[in-house]
């Protein structure tokens, strides 16, 4: 089969190479000129999210096939291809990423005033390479992205990073770093076990069960840190608390979501027979981060930290939502709520990325005021700062669930379909619903509400207007996504549908 | 206009006043943020009244549409929409003039507060919530309002949000109903899976055929799929109605301001629980067990927490233990198979207990925001208004004859009576004994606060007055229906098929059936009570009341000394608190403490990864080495790298 329809224009070469020339250009715009280097960065990344706003336009709901293709060989010898497409997995993700790209430019914009223009190119950069991973179909190239993308986050974080950022940023390396060598390895003996670098291509290479499983084995050392799961995840809490503030958004809002889209592209397609007889190994996995994290998060007395500690919670939802479909299938073979794990899974990550960038970008609000974000320093800041709280209370609720925000969708789904294959996993998942309030409420009440607690809260100002835009933007999403999901789901069906007939025709001959 | 547009209208106008009062507070003021939500719910509660006219004389049939689809995954397509009978517009009606009354009155009762736009964009935002919640006709949208009015109940109690006793009372309320919610949501998956659908209408009259599913629990043991819907869906109505042991926030949030205590956390918001099991009748109806269940979870609400409302000094207090007991009463109904009796008393209730909220809260503010009854007493004779309301409210609480509380509370008493359920034997005595009970702490808060000698300081008794226009009118706005509702629409209600529509009772435990045998008409009901036990222990709590509050108070400090374990018990309201926070909410943080310290750090960074590293040993030594030239090195890598991909591209 075909899987590529081409266009004439190759928007997706133009979404990720536009930010990359963008950031040589505001390098270039040098240390003496920070407020060119910002218009002009701000200016790449408003063109990159308007050129990708097409995606969505012209994306077709109804092929799972990929779209916006383009094709060409980069490494003849070892047929490596130059191959970008999307379907209704990576179109919302490359969208998030635009979304995000200009976000974090101006949530950076007045407060970074060190080397203004390597932040703003380091986070174009980082951009481009997120971009390219969500829009790789070639194994070569999604692993040349998803390196890449390590690069200027570790210069983010240890440039601009807090006092302890050197430690963070080697952790956050190491980790990653060695997760994608065993990818490498599994990535190197697809090629040598097909012939090509093509990712469609592999979903329906014919592999044994023995060679499923060490793939499967190898992709998961490199999802399960970047999304990340239990027991891979301590690099996370340590790398937001050093990253910056817009490090932070992005590590949150969309680097996690690499791990859960790898699980989506490679491992769930490539190595389904494994996945199936393994799936108990992540969906333990998923329900301990659901429960021990959300038992951690509620203790935690750094803000970061605890927003660091409930993304691995609400990961875990996304890993339990795409692996549950296994269990539900051995239950019935209509295989009744398989894909609302999915889908669910999917916005769950879109959710995610809306609400975590919002709730880093609150405390980074904070931060820049007080230069804490231990919470015992807080107490009281709606006296100060009503408007703030205001918004600070929305994403706060949203991060525990509450229904008419986009928090709710993702989670409502995976447990709703977890019903159908245990009521264990649904009880257990449903927990989130207790520990989410207690640490998110718990938050709020220690930092927001109460007297004003020291005369440090007593001299904070209300947010400005470039702050309260970021967070009306990013209220909009929370509440349009979870008030009217439907536009979202609607461009995943047919993709969920083709990865479910995927996973549950075995590639054993 | 159109009937759908009107229906829209319903629940959009009081969120448009929200919006406005909360978003444009500076703008609009203060007066425009108390006009611009008073016309919003005002405008609801004409058109809800409207939908009522055209349902009782122009022959309405009931609707059920969808709105818009919020969302489609396999082969569930999610929908928000209304279904628009008779219990639905009974309470619409409910909740928009409850809501109505609050606003005018909190005018008067927020005058001097700071917060006050932000305090009228709250209630009227939970009006929309709640009307959502009852015009739903899916589980989702249910789920949504029931979230939503949870919310905005979390950030009323903790309106002043620098009282530390409001923020420690508004997150155990939140988390209290998280663990209802909890039952709630698997309730709700149980159904999807079950029953491939969240649309009522499909739910309802699928459900019989599904009474032999079962939900597989442990290896072979499978338990009664329709038990296990109804029983979670229950624990989400004990959490939002506050039944037993899900009771504990309802007497904290008090710590709101008294206008919410009457609309959210006695009239409305409460009852949502009440109303929920009701709209799921035709589910509830397949499993004896669940209903069972229900029945005892309510007696015992009814009874315990009646008692707990004899010894509390706060006036806002008491109402709260008789709101939850009353709640009990409401359950004990559903349980007993009595639907709509459940449903009229929560009506009735509804008017009485904002009632007697509000005109608690005129008292309070007469009293310069003091609430301990201990230091009240003859308020009497400077507000007679206030007064007379609270007699009202007290009349129809206690189940005096002709008055609403009457007809409502007596159907209960005799429902539970003919039903054969298990455990109807004991709910049948926690209602009798409850109604003793009621009168008893009725009359000792009347007499407390307006009775006997004034014991205020004398600052506040020169500055006693009744209070004005804008508080007064809803009480007595109020005070017409406490009277009057229950004789005109017991027969309609309850005997007249007006909710069968939407309540849908199995003939063979029909109590409501088997009490239409004997009813005759509500004035030969009222007089009949004479000879009923119910009538004689109403008495002998108000003689009991009296003579110990009225004529021989040293009685009450003597029955505490002879009586102090018992004393004791209430007053630690059995210990319920103490269990929770030390075992939950200590519990808890000592979990997570562990598992941070222990797992976290000591286990998987400790042992694992710096174990590793160690055993690397010279190995790190090296990678040390290279990490200290690591950013420029990797950093230039990087860029020739793209710089080589961008080439090889360019060139082929």
């Amino acid at each position: 089969m075909d899987n590529t329809i081409t266009t004439s224009w190759p928007l997706l070469s133009v979404l990720v190479w536009l930010p990359l020339l963008g950031s040589a250009g505001v390098l270039l715009a040098g240390n003496q000129r920070p407020s060119m280097a910002r218009w002009l960065a701000l200016l790449v990344a408003a063109a990159t999210l308007l050129l990708s706003l097409q995606l969505w336009l012209g994306f077709d709901s109804a092929t799972a096939a990929m779209q916006f293709s383009e094709m060409k060989a980069w490494i003849p010898a070892f047929k490596v291809n130059y191959h970008l497409g999307v379907d209704g997995f990576s179109m919302p993700l490359i969208l998030l990423t635009t979304i995000f790209g200009v976000i974090v430019i101006v949530a950076g914009w007045e407060v970074i005033k060190e080397r203004v223009h390597q932040y703003m190119a380091a986070f174009l950069m980082l951009q481009a390479a997120l971009t390219g991973v969500f829009a790789a179909l070639d194994g070569m190239l999604f692993y040349v992205f998803f390196e890449a993308m390590l690069v200027p986050m570790f210069l983010l974080i240890g440039v601009w990073g807090g006092p302890n950022r050197v430690y963070a940023a080697v952790k956050f390396f190491l980790y990653t770093f060695l997760g994608s060598v065993f990818m490498l390895i599994g990535l190197i003996y697809l090629y040598l076990q097909s012939g090509t670098f093509e990712i469609l291509s592999w979903h329906d290479l014919p592999l044994t069960m023995t060679q499923q499983k060490w793939i499967f084995l190898g992709m998961l050392a490199a999802f399960a840190v970047k999304i990340p799961m239990w027991p891979v995840h301590t690099w996370l809490p340590d790398a937001h608390v050093e990253a910056p503030t817009g490090g932070s958004i992005v590590l949150a809002a969309v680097m996690l979501k690499v791990g859960g889209y790898g699980f989506i592209r490679f491992s769930l397609p490539i190595t389904p027979d494994a996945s199936a007889m393994l799936d108990w190994v992540v969906i333990g996995l998923s329900l301990i981060a659901v429960v021990y994290i959300g038992f951690v998060a509620l203790v935690q007395t750094d803000m970061k930290k605890l927003i660091a500690y409930s993304s691995i919670t609400h990961m875990g939802f996304v890993t339990l939502g795409l692996f549950i479909a296994f269990s539900i299938y051995r239950g019935s073979p209509e295989g009744f709520g398989a894909a609302m794990g999915v889908e669910g899974a999917m916005m769950q990550m879109i959710s995610h990325g809306f609400i975590s960038g919002a709730l880093f970008f609150v405390v980074g609000v904070l931060y820049d005021r007080m230069h804490t974000r231990d919470i015992a320093d807080y107490g009281g800041v709606a006296n100060t700062m009503p408007w703030f709280a205001m918004f600070a209370v929305l994403f706060f609720m949203a991060n525990s669930g509450l229904p008419g925000t986009s928090g709710f969708v993702g989670e409502f789904m995976v447990i709703l379909a977890s019903f159908n294959a245990s009521l264990w996993i649904a009880f257990f998942a449903a927990f989130t619903l207790i520990m989410g309030a207690a640490y998110n409420l718990w938050l709020v009440k220690r930092v927001f509400f109460g007297e004003v607690r020291n005369d440090n809260v007593a001299r904070l100002t209300d947010i400005n207007s470039r702050e309260v835009l970021i967070l009306t933007v990013l209220a909009l999403a929370v509440l349009i996504i979870g008030l009217y999901p439907q536009p979202l789901l609607n461009v995943m069906h047919v993709s969920v549908e083709h990865l479910l007939q995927q996973i549950t025709t075995t590639k054993i001959i | 206009m159109k009937v759908e547009t009107i229906l829209l209208l319903i629940p959009l106008l009081p969120l448009a006043g929200a919006l406005i009062a909360g978003l444009f507070r500076n703008q609009i003021g203060r007066a425009g943020s108390h006009w611009v939500t008073i016309l919003g719910v005002g405008g609801s509660f004409v058109l809800s009244a409207l939908i009522l006219k055209m349902q009782v004389y122009d022959g309405m049939q009931s609707m059920n549409y969808s709105l818009y689809t919020w969302g489609i995954s396999d082969s569930i397509t999610f929908q928000v929409g209304f279904l628009i009978d008779h219990l639905t517009t009974l309470m619409m009606v409910v909740v928009s003039f409850v809501s109505l009354m609050v606003h005018i009155y909190t005018v008067g009762y927020m005058q001097d507060d700071p917060g006050y736009q932000r305090f009228f964009s709250y209630i009227a935002l939970f009006t929309f919530s709640m009307l959502m919640l009852v015009m739903s006709n899916n589980f989702l949208q249910l789920f949504f309002g029931w979230e939503a009015v949870g919310l905005v109940s979390y950030l009323l109690i903790g309106f002043w949000f620098k009282r530390e006793t409001a923020i420690f009372a508004n997150m155990k309320a939140f988390m209290v109903n998280r663990v209802g919610d909890f039952g709630f949501l698997l309730g709700i998956a149980a159904i999807m899976m079950v029953f491939g659908t969240l649309d009522y209408a499909e739910v309802f009259a699928a459900a019989p055929s599904k009474v032999n599913e079962t939900i597989a629990v442990f290896g072979t043991t499978e338990w009664s799929a329709i038990t296990f819907i109804c029983v979670g869906l229950f624990i989400g109505a004990m959490g939002k109605s506050a039944q037993a042991p899900l009771h504990v926030w309802l007497p904290d949030s008090m710590e709101g301001p008294t206008p919410i205590s009457a609309l959210i956390h006695a009239a409305t918001m409460v009852t949502a629980g009440i109303f929920m099991v009701a709209r799921m009748s035709p589910l509830f109806e397949l499993s004896d067990a669940a209903l069972s269940f229900v029945l005892i979870i309510g007696a015992f609400t009814a009874l315990s927490m009646g008692l707990i409302g004899i010894v509390q000094n706060d006036i806002k207090r008491v109402i709260a233990y008789s709101t939850l007991s009353q709640l009990g009463y409401m359950t004990v109904a559903l349980g007993a198979s009595a639907y709509s009796a459940a449903i009229f008393h929560l009506m009735t209730h509804a008017f009485f207990k904002s009632l007697l909220f509000l005109a608690a809260g005129s008292v309070i503010i007469a009293m310069h925001h003091e609430q301990d009854m201990r230091n009240m007493g003859g308020v009497r004779r400077w507000m007679p208004i206030t007064w007379i309301t609270s007699v009202v409210g007290t009349l129809a609480l206690i189940g005096f004859p002709f008055f609403s509380g009457f007809y409502s509370k007596d159907m209960i008493i005799e429902a539970v009576g003919e039903a054969h359920r298990f455990g109807s034997g004991f709910a049948y005595w926690a209602v009798l004994l409850g109604v003793l009970i009621t009168a008893f702490y009725s009359f000792r808060l009347l007499y407390l606060v307006f009775h006997g000698k004034p014991r205020m300081d004398k600052h506040t008794q020169e500055h006693m007055h009744e209070t004005p226009l804008v508080v007064t009118i809803p009480l007595i706005l109020l005070a017409i229906p406490s009277v009057l509702i229950g004789y005109f629409t017991i027969e309609p209600v309850l005997f007249g098929g007006w909710l069968d529509d939407a309540i849908k009772v199995n003939e063979h435990h029909d109590v409501i059936a088997e009490l239409s045998l004997h009813f005759h008409g509500a004035t030969a009901m009222a007089l009949h009570s004479v000879q009923t036990i119910p009538f004689w222990l109403m008495l002998g709590g108000f003689a009991l009341a009296t003579w110990i509050y009225m004529f021989k108070p040293s009685i009450a400090d003597s029955m505490v000394k002879r009586f102090s374990g018992i004393y004791k018990l209430l007053m630690n309201k059995y210990y319920f608190d103490d269990f929770n926070n030390k075992v939950f909410a200590r519990g808890f943080v000592r979990i997570g403490q562990s598992l941070w310290k222990r797992g976290d750090a000591g286990l998987i960074d400790g042992v694992a990864i710096n174990g590793t590293a160690a055993l690397i040993g010279k190995l790190g030594e090296r990678v040390r080495l290279l990490q200290s030239g690591y950013l420029y090195q990797y950093a230039f890598a990087m860029i020739i790298g793209l710089i080589g991909l961008l080439g090889a591209w360019l060139l082929v």
